[in-house]
């Protein structure tokens, strides 16, 4: 790079009349983005605004079909993401491009090594990605395998990545939207790091929140055009949302804490324990009560054994210890079609993976808990008709919006499949919900809708169980907070008495 | 030229692709005969005519087809769910020898009671070969795909005992010849299996049984409860965890299941064909295998088997009753192995889309 060029003068990427084209859509229609070097400038739209596409071609991942690229004011044409990361840019992908066997430092240099068998020795490379990790702040185990991180560590893995390839331009993909407020926050000031050493950051997201703290300029996308690119110090979130959704937009729905007196407790969770995936007691001694109609939060840094709590109760994971107790009688133990049959819903965190079988359709996955039981099958055959009527009435009462009831749920948006695992779970009249960060990942208008609908079904009568790391939703959802800390409950507040500051303290472990 | 990912695969792509194999697969197939010194117009058409035209042909070929049918059906069934039974030969091998064993010891029955003895003794044992790598699967997290490989050899090897290392049940002991030379017992005539003619051919038992099991196995995954469940597992093990679904049962039915198709491939072999437990023949007819192309060119479609058992049949029939010497004996094998590489090439197709399309040259600004 020419030292004479200085910010602002030319941009570090400038993208031209982008159009791109795919069967049905018009993902990005003339597209003109610009970022200057050494500034965070956030993508800011809604699911299928196009940021994503415009962001994969900005790597070299799709072609676009008109339209020209300058990389500090040369053109290129990126044939692949190899040839991107020649011109210096990188993206770290929302769902991560991580080899799960391997360790963070063969991750890390992985496809970039020029003579794999002559690879540095491996104490060379741990010691670089040391380096490397603390100069950002970003603490990592360069001899863990990856399948034993956290999201927020395997997203620091591929950050760490891109920096060691040499990214000067770093596109992140929704980077927070699997990280709770302190992990953000860690990242927001990596971020500031890297900018000031004159690396340019894209952040494409929608959580406007974050891009006010983060972001220097925002560019605003709807439907594949842009809207607009504005100064964030001059800009509100209000004005934002109305460039991205095209109208006004109600904020943060809340639910009216109650202070749950008497009731009857629908789910109680008596001492329970339960390993996680490594063998290492990962839940420890959970004991909370939930009452019909209350909403339970639980905040907590990610990996402190949320996942496996939700899976200790909904029979996903065997417990060591302790009881589940639905309506008086305890489930048994790692067996969840009796959780199932009980009552208890479960909105699991993973939700195209495990909430729902991705190749089977809309109409089957609508059945996947009841395929078993009459009115769906009787003596073993499942009943087709039956099948078609219970998915048009739940797509139309959940407005799911997919091609038709056969479309494979894979093809699905986030937002929609989710309301598809609403669908199943609320329709199946559980005493119980069990919610494992039900919004992570989803646009404005989704995120919304979820909510409503666990407001609703807390309104009649449902006790649910919200585990999430976003706490700003668990604030404005839950009756009471419960902070989970290194799997053990570190405190339960109720939320009228909620005070951020030392809900964050006991997240971090700190004595409440 | 560019290769994109299809979100979906049009319809009419999925019969044109393995059509379009078998065009293909000739044609290279021709290039091989015409290096040879062969006409291939004249070598296919009398490929052709033995396959189904000449008088009989197609009831021979039907005979041949069966027992792939079956293999095919176990593949298709298992593959489905992403169960890789690569054990159909061991376990037809096995149902020949449970088919064989019933029909010999129900001898003194009526022909209904010895025939429905010899399909449920073929299903049986090759239900009960299949589940082995099925629990081990299940329980221990095996891998299906060794353990059920490695079985056909056990299998194999199990066959020959039988005949050839022990005075066992299957063996003939009762006249001079058969004791110098080994052979099975030659199963009574009232264990021939019944053919229905139809005018046009005469249909085996067995194959009859095959359209039926083709049948039963679309109704299982369409609209069985089970079906279901073995979806889901085959689509995502999580997800099936989570709904409730009892996993491992699963896993050892289907495999079961599998097994149990091919059993009764290896029962229609005896009952349709063999008439005795032959282990040379069985093991080079290698009928367990082909089912596994089979059941890959017909993309699991329990219909689509049928039809693909029918020409892969008529292939083989051919093959067997023009060998000699102004026929090339390998022609054949080469055909089956074309078609297997070309239609396996063709699912690039179907994944895939390939449009050639010219480099923008200069930077329209």
């Amino acid at each position: 790079m020419n030292p004479e060029v200085t910010a602002g003068a030319v941009p570090a990427v400038a993208m031209r009349s982008i159009t791109k084209r795919f069967p049905g859509v018009l993902a990005n229609d003339s597209v003109d983005f610009e970022a200057r070097e050494g500034e965070v400038h956030a993508l800011l739209g809604e699911n299928g605004a196009g940021k994503s596409t415009l962001a994969s071609i900005l790597t070299g991942l799709y072609r676009p079909d008109a339209g020209d690229i300058e990389i500090y004011g040369r053109r290129v044409e990126f044939h692949s993401p190899r040839d991107a990361m020649a011109a210096g840019v990188s993206m770290v992908h929302q769902h991560f491009r991580l080899a799960a066997s391997l360790t963070v430092a063969d991750n890390i240099v992985l496809g970039h090594q020029a003579a794999p068998w002559l690879r540095a020795s491996p104490r060379t490379i741990e010691s670089q990605v040391t380096d490397l990790a603390r100069r950002y702040r970003m603490p990592v185990n360069p001899t863990a395998r990856i399948w034993q991180l956290s999201v927020g560590e395997q997203q620091r893995v591929e950050i760490l990545k891109s920096l060691y390839r040499g990214a000067r331009i770093l596109i992140l993909d929704e980077p927070t939207s699997l990280l709770t407020p302190q992990e953000a926050d860690d990242l927001f000031e990596t971020l500031r790091r890297m900018t000031a050493e004159g690396r340019t950051i894209v952040f494409v997201s929608h959580k406007l929140e974050e891009l006010m703290a983060v972001s220097d300029r925002v560019t605003v996308l709807r439907g594949g055009r842009v809207v607009g690119t504005v100064e964030t110090k001059s800009t509100t979130p209000p004005q934002l949302a109305r460039m991205m959704v095209g109208r006004e937009v109600v904020f943060a729905q809340s639910k009216e804490a109650h202070r749950m007196e008497g009731g009857e407790v629908v789910l109680e969770l008596r001492g329970i324990s339960a390993d996680g995936d490594l063998g290492i007691k990962a839940v420890n001694d959970v004991s909370l009560a939930i009452k019909a109609g209350e909403i339970v939060g639980i905040a907590g840094v990610s990996g402190n054994g949320q996942r496996e709590l939700a899976e200790a109760i909904s029979g996903a994971r065997r417990r060591s210890a302790g009881d589940v107790i639905v309506d008086g009688r305890s489930l048994r133990n790692g067996d969840p079609e009796d959780a199932i049959a009980r009552g208890i819903a479960h909105v699991p965190e993973d939700r195209l993976g495990t909430g729902v079988s991705p190749s089977l359709s809309v109409a089957d996955n609508l059945i996947l808990k009841s395929h078993r039981r009459a009115p769906i099958a009787t003596r073993g055959i499942l009943r087709r008709q039956r099948i078609a009527a219970n998915a048009k009435q739940l797509m139309s009462r959940f407005s799911v919006s997919a091609p038709g009831p056969d479309t494979p749920t894979r093809l699905l948006s986030g937002g929609n499949v989710q309301k598809v695992v609403l669908a199943r779970e609320l329709s199946s009249r559980p005493r119980a919900i069990v919610a494992a960060n039900p919004t992570r990942g989803l646009d404005v208008g989704a995120t919304e809708s979820v909510r409503e609908l666990l407001i609703k079904a807390a309104a009649g009568g449902v006790g649910i169980l919200l585990i999430s790391e976003d706490l700003d939703e668990v604030l404005a959802l839950a009756d009471r907070i419960a902070v989970i800390y290194e799997g053990r409950i570190a405190g339960v507040v109720p939320r009228d008495e909620a005070d951020v500051q030392r809900i964050g303290l006991m997240m971090a472990g700190a004595p409440a | 030229m560019r290769i994109q990912r299809r979100l979906t695969t049009p319809r009419w792509l999925v019969v044109a692709v393995p059509v379009a194999s078998l065009i293909a697969a000739f044609a290279a197939a021709a290039i091989v005969l015409l290096i040879a010194g062969k006409d291939p117009g004249a070598t296919y058409a009398r490929l052709f005519d033995r396959a189904f035209i000449a008088p009989g042909a197609i009831t021979s070929t039907l005979i041949t087809a069966t027992p792939l049918l079956f293999t095919g059906l176990a593949a298709a069934a298992a593959f489905r769910m992403r169960l890789w039974n690569i054990g159909g030969e061991g376990q037809l091998y096995l149902g020949a020898v449970g088919a064989s064993g019933a029909g010999l010891f129900l001898r003194d029955q009526p022909p209904a009671v010895i025939i429905a003895g010899m399909v449920g003794g073929g299903l049986a044992a090759g239900a009960a070969w299949s589940s082995i790598p099925g629990v081990l699967k299940a329980y221990f997290k095996t891998n299906e795909i060794i353990t059920s490989l490695m079985l056909n050899y056990v299998a194999g090897l199990l066959l020959t005992y039988l005949i050839f290392d022990s005075r066992s049940f299957w063996r003939e002991l009762g006249t001079f010849s058969a004791r110098a030379f080994p052979q099975g017992k030659q199963l009574p005539d009232a264990a021939t299996w019944p053919t229905f003619d139809l005018g046009v051919a005469v249909i085996p038992f067995g194959f009859l049984l095959g359209l039926i099991a083709a049948l039963g196995l679309w109704l299982f995954y369409r609209s069985t409860s089970f079906g279901f469940q073995a979806r889901v597992l085959g689509d995502s093990p999580s997800a099936a965890r989570y709904a409730g679904i009892k996993t491992r049962r699963v896993v050892v039915a289907m495999m079961a299941l599998s097994g149990a198709l091919a059993g009764v491939g290896g029962a229609s072999e005896i009952g349709d064909f063999r008439h005795v437990l032959d282990p040379r023949g069985l093991q080079q007819a290698g009928f367990g295998y082909a089912g596994i192309v089979v059941a890959a060119l017909a993309r699991y479609n329990p219909f689509a088997v049928a039809v693909v058992a029918f020409l892969l049949g008529g292939l083989a029939n051919a093959g067997y009753s023009l060998q000699g010497p102004d026929f090339p004996a390998g022609l054949v094998g080469v055909l089956q192995g074309m078609i297997l590489f070309f239609a396996l090439g063709g699912e690039l197709l179907l994944r895939y889309r390939v449009s050639f399309r010219a480099r923008l040259a200069a930077a329209p600004s």
